[in-house]
C-alpha cells in the first residue's frame, strides 16, 4: 500500500487506466495548459493538479485542452462515448453544470433509455465541488443532490484516496455515465491506497464507524465533519454508526436501513440546501421503509435554502459544522 | 506606436483637460486599487478568489468614459476595473472584497460578484460567458426606455468561446437592439493562449462580423485609441443601427489568479508588456508632451488616489463582519 492524497490518487489512476485502455481520452479546460502560448504546453496539468503528466505520456490525440465551452465539452464527451470511446471530461467547477446541463441531463443520462437499451454512454464527468474556500455563490456548490435526481446518471463522491482510486477505476470500467465529484477541500486528504487493481463497486456504502446509538448518513466532505462530531460524542460514551454513502445513485439503502433498524435514530448530513435534497431523500426513504424502527424523527443537518455566501463569517454559518452535527445527534438521542 | 491616436484628436471628441484628468484619475484608481490588493492578498486577510485588472485600465476607462449611469454594463470575473470605471464607490468595493457587512453587496458576493445598479453596473460574474446575453436584455430594456441608452457586455477572449456569447451576438443582431460587445483580448484564458482557443487565428472582431454586426478594433492598452474608436462605435449604435462589437487588444500584468505560476508566458514577456504597454505611462507621457496637462497636476492625482486607496483598505480592515444570522437574508424579495 502506498500513502498518497486524493489528488495524487486521481492522477495515478488516470495514468494507469489510460495506459491500460487506449479508448480513454481526457478533455477539459487547461487540463494541459499553455496551448497557443510562448511558454509552451503542459504549463499546469489542470488547475487542481489532477491531470499532470498525462499529456506528455499520451499526447494531443488523447489529452485535449478545450476552449471555455462547457456545453461543447460535455456534448463532445457524450458523442465520443456513443461512438465507442471512454471520455473523461473535466468541469473545473461543478457549478458549471449550469452551462452544460442539457448535455448531461437530457443527453448522456437519457440515451440508453430513449434508444431502447441499444446504446451505452461510458462517459465520466469529473467535477470539482463544495464550499469552504470563500469562492462564493457560483464556485462553491454541492450539486450532487440535483444530479442524484436525474435518472441515467451515476453519482460518485470519494472521500478517501483509496476510494478515489477504487471508484474512478470502477467508473472507467463501467458502461454508464458517471458524475465523479471531487471536493476541493478534500484533495489534500491522505491515506493508504491499495496497489495494483482496485475497484470499488457502486452502491456499496462505507461503514466509517460502528457505534450503535445513532445512525449518521452522509457523503463527501461531511463525512470528515461527522467524524469530528463522532470523536466528541465518543468522549461522552455516545456511539455512532457513521455511513459514507460513496455513491448517491445507486444508493445503498440496505446499509442505511440495517443501521437504522438497530439504532432507531437518524441524522442525515448534507452539504447542499435542504429542499429536494439528498438529506430529504434519505429521511423520506427511512421514514417510509423503517418507520416502525424509528424512535425519533430523523434530523437533517444541511446548508440553508440559500446560495453560498462569500464572507468567512457567512460561509461558516451556511455550512453544516461538526458542532451542528454533534448537536443534532444529542437532539435525536434526547427525543422521548 | 501602432493603434495610438493623438490626444488632441481624442479631445476633438468633446474631451476637455478636466476630462483627461478624470480619465487619468480613474485609470490610476484601478491601478492602485489592484496593486494594493495584490499586496494585501498575501496577508491572507482577503477571502476567496481575486482576479486583478492591472494592465487593462485603458480598456475599462476608455469605454466607460462614454457612458452615463443610465447605460448598462455587465462585467466579468475580472471586474474591479469595470466597476471603478462605471462609478462604483471604491471604499464600498474594498469592503466587499474584504467580506464586510457594509460592503457594496453586504459581503455576500465578494470580488467576483460586485454590482451597483445605481450606476448602471449590473454585476461582475463568476460564470465565464454569462454576461453577453444579459447585455442583450439590458439593450432591449434600453431600447424600450427610448432614451438612446445601451446595454454593454465586457467579455474576455476566453468568454468569446462560450455558446452563450455566440447566441447573444446573434440575438442582438436579430433584434437589432443597442447592445455593445466589448471583447478584451488579453491573449489568455487562464493558462491557454488565444491563438489556440479562438479558432479564427485569435481574431475576435472578425468573428463578431460573421454574426452580422459591425466590429471595430482598438488598442486596449491605450486610452486615447480606445476612447476614440469607442466614440465612433457608440455614435453608430446610439443612432439606432443595432448592435456592434469591439476587440480591444490589451495585457494582464498579473497572473490569472493570485499565485498563478504563469509558466505559459514567454521569456521576458512580463517585462516587455509592462514597459511597452503600460496605459498609465503612455497616457502621462503623451499628455505632458502635448502640453495638455502638467506633471505636477498628474502627480497630485497620484497622491490623492494613493490616499483614497490607503483609506479604503484601512476602513475595510476595521469594518465589522456580517452578522452570521443574516446568512439567509436577501434570497427573495418576498417569501
Ligand atoms: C463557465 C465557466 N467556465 C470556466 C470558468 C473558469 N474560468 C474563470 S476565468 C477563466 C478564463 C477566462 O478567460 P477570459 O474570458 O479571456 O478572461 P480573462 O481571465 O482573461 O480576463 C476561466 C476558464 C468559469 N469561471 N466559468
Ligand atoms: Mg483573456
Amino acid at each position: 500500500m502506498a500513502v498518497m492524497n486524493i489528488r495524487e490518487a486521481i492522477n495515478a489512476t488516470l495514468h494507469s487506466e489510460m495506459e491500460r485502455d487506449s479508448d480513454i481520452i481526457l478533455l477539459g479546460e487547461d487540463v494541459v495548459g499553455g496551448a497557443g502560448t510562448a511558454g509552451g504546453q503542459e504549463s499546469i496539468g489542470g488547475i487542481w493538479g489532477t491531470s499532470g503528466g498525462l499529456f506528455a505520456k499520451f499526447g494531443p490525440d488523447r489529452v485535449l485542452d478545450t476552449p471555455i465551452s462547457e456545453s461543447a465539452i460535455i456534448g463532445a464527451a457524450a458523442g465520443a462515448a456513443l461512438a465507442g470511446k471512454r471520455p473523461v471530461a473535466e468541469l473545473m467547477f461543478a457549478d458549471f453544470i449550469g452551462v452544460s446541463l442539457d448535455q448531461l441531463w437530457n443527453q448522456m443520462g437519457k440515451f440508453r433509455y430513449m434508444f431502447g437499451g441499444k446504446t451505452k454512454c461510458p462517459a465520466v464527468v469529473r467535477m470539482i465541488y463544495g464550499a469552504g474556500m470563500n469562492a462564493a455563490a457560483q464556485h462553491s456548490q454541492s450539486v450532487y443532490s440535483l444530479m442524484t435526481a436525474m435518472p441515467g446518471l451515476k453519482i460518485v463522491l470519494p472521500t478517501t484516496p483509496a476510494d478515489a482510486k477504487g471508484l474512478l477505476t470502477e467508473a472507467l470500467r463501467g458502461d454508464d455515465p458517471v458524475m465523479f465529484f471531487e471536493h476541493k477541500a478534500l484533495y489534500g486528504v491522505k491515506g493508504e491506497v491499495p496497489d495494483g487493481e482496485h475497484r470499488q463497486r457502486f452502491g456499496e456504502a462505507r461503514m466509517v464507524r460502528e457505534g450503535g446509538d445513532v445512525t449518521i448518513v452522509t457523503c463527501g466532505r461531511m463525512v470528515n465533519f461527522s467524524e469530528k462530531a463522532c470523536d466528541k460524542l465518543a468522549g461522552d460514551g455516545i456511539g455512532v454508526d457513521l455511513i459514507d454513502l460513496r455513491t448517491t445513485s445507486p444508493l445503498d439503502e440496505e446499509a442505511i436501513l440495517d443501521s437504522v433498524e438497530m439504532t432507531g435514530r437518524l441524522v442525515v448530513v448534507d452539504e447542499s440546501p435542504p429542499r429536494c435534497s439528498l438529506a430529504s431523500d434519505i429521511a423520506a426513504t427511512v421514514a417510509a421503509k423503517a418507520f416502525t424502527s424509528l424512535k425519533a424523527p430523523p434530523i437533517m443537518v444541511t446548508a440553508p435554502h440559500t446560495p453560498v455566501p462569500f464572507a468567512r463569517e457567512l460561509e461558516r454559518a451556511w455550512l453544516p459544522s461538526p458542532q451542528k452535527i454533534e448537536d443534532a445527534v444529542r437532539q435525536v438521542l434526547g427525543f422521548r | 506606436m501602432d493603434g495610438q491616436s493623438n490626444p488632441r484628436e481624442a479631445k476633438g471628441n468633446g474631451m476637455e483637460p478636466t476630462d483627461l484628468i478624470g480619465a487619468y484619475r480613474r485609470m490610476q484608481t484601478i491601478r492602485m486599487f489592484e496593486e494594493r490588493l495584490h499586496d494585501e492578498i498575501k496577508t491572507g486577510e482577503i477571502p476567496g478568489f481575486t482576479h486583478l485588472y492591472c494592465g487593462q485600465e485603458a480598456a475599462a476607462v476608455g469605454v466607460c468614459d462614454h457612458l452615463s449611469v443610465d447605460d448598462y454594463i455587465v462585467s466579468t470575473h475580472r471586474g474591479h476595473g469595470h466597476c471603478i470605471a462605471k462609478g462604483c464607490d471604491v471604499k464600498a468595493m474594498m469592503k466587499e472584497i474584504y467580506g464586510r457587512a457594509d460592503g457594496l453587496c453586504k459581503g455576500r458576493g465578494g470580488s467576483m460578484h460586485i454590482a451597483d445598479l445605481s450606476v448602471g453596473m449590473l454585476g461582475a460574474n463568476g460564470i465565464v460567458g454569462a454576461g453577453a446575453p444579459q447585455a442583450v436584455g439590458a439593450a432591449i430594456a434600453a431600447k424600450l426606455n427610448g432614451k438612446g441608452r445601451i446595454g454593454l457586455a465586457f467579455s474576455g477572449d476566453g468568454a468569446c468561446n462560450q455558446g452563450t456569447t455566440f447566441e447573444a451576438l446573434n440575438l442582438a443582431v436579430v433584434l437589432k437592439v443597442p447592445a455593445v460587445f466589448v471583447f478584451e483580448n488579453n491573449h489568455y484564458s487562464e493558462h491557454t493562449g488565444v491563438a489556440y482557443a479562438v479558432g479564427t487565428s485569435g481574431d475576435i472582431a472578425s468573428r463578431a462580423e460573421a454574426f452580422g454586426m459591425k466590429a471595430w478594433r482598438a488598442n486596449g492598452s491605450d486610452y486615447f485609441d480606445t476612447y476614440k474608436v469607442m466614440g465612433e462605435l457608440l455614435d453608430y449604435v446610439r443612432a439606432g443601427n443595432g448592435p456592434a462589437a469591439i476587440e480591444l487588444d490589451t495585457e494582464r500584468f498579473y497572473g490569472h489568479f493570485e499565485g498563478d505560476p504563469q509558466r505559459y508566458r514567454g521569456p521576458g514577456e512580463l517585462d516587455r508588456i509592462r514597459t511597452e504597454r503600460d496605459a498609465l505611462v503612455s497616457f502621462r507621457t503623451r499628455v505632458v508632451e502635448a502640453q495638455i496637462l502638467g506633471s505636477t497636476e498628474l502627480d497630485s492625482v497620484d497622491s490623492e488616489v494613493a490616499q483614497l486607496i490607503e483609506e479604503a483598505v484601512a476602513e475595510a480592515r476595521a469594518a465589522p463582519p456580517p452578522d452570521p444570522a443574516s446568512v439567509t437574508d436577501d434570497v427573495y424579495v418576498e417569501y
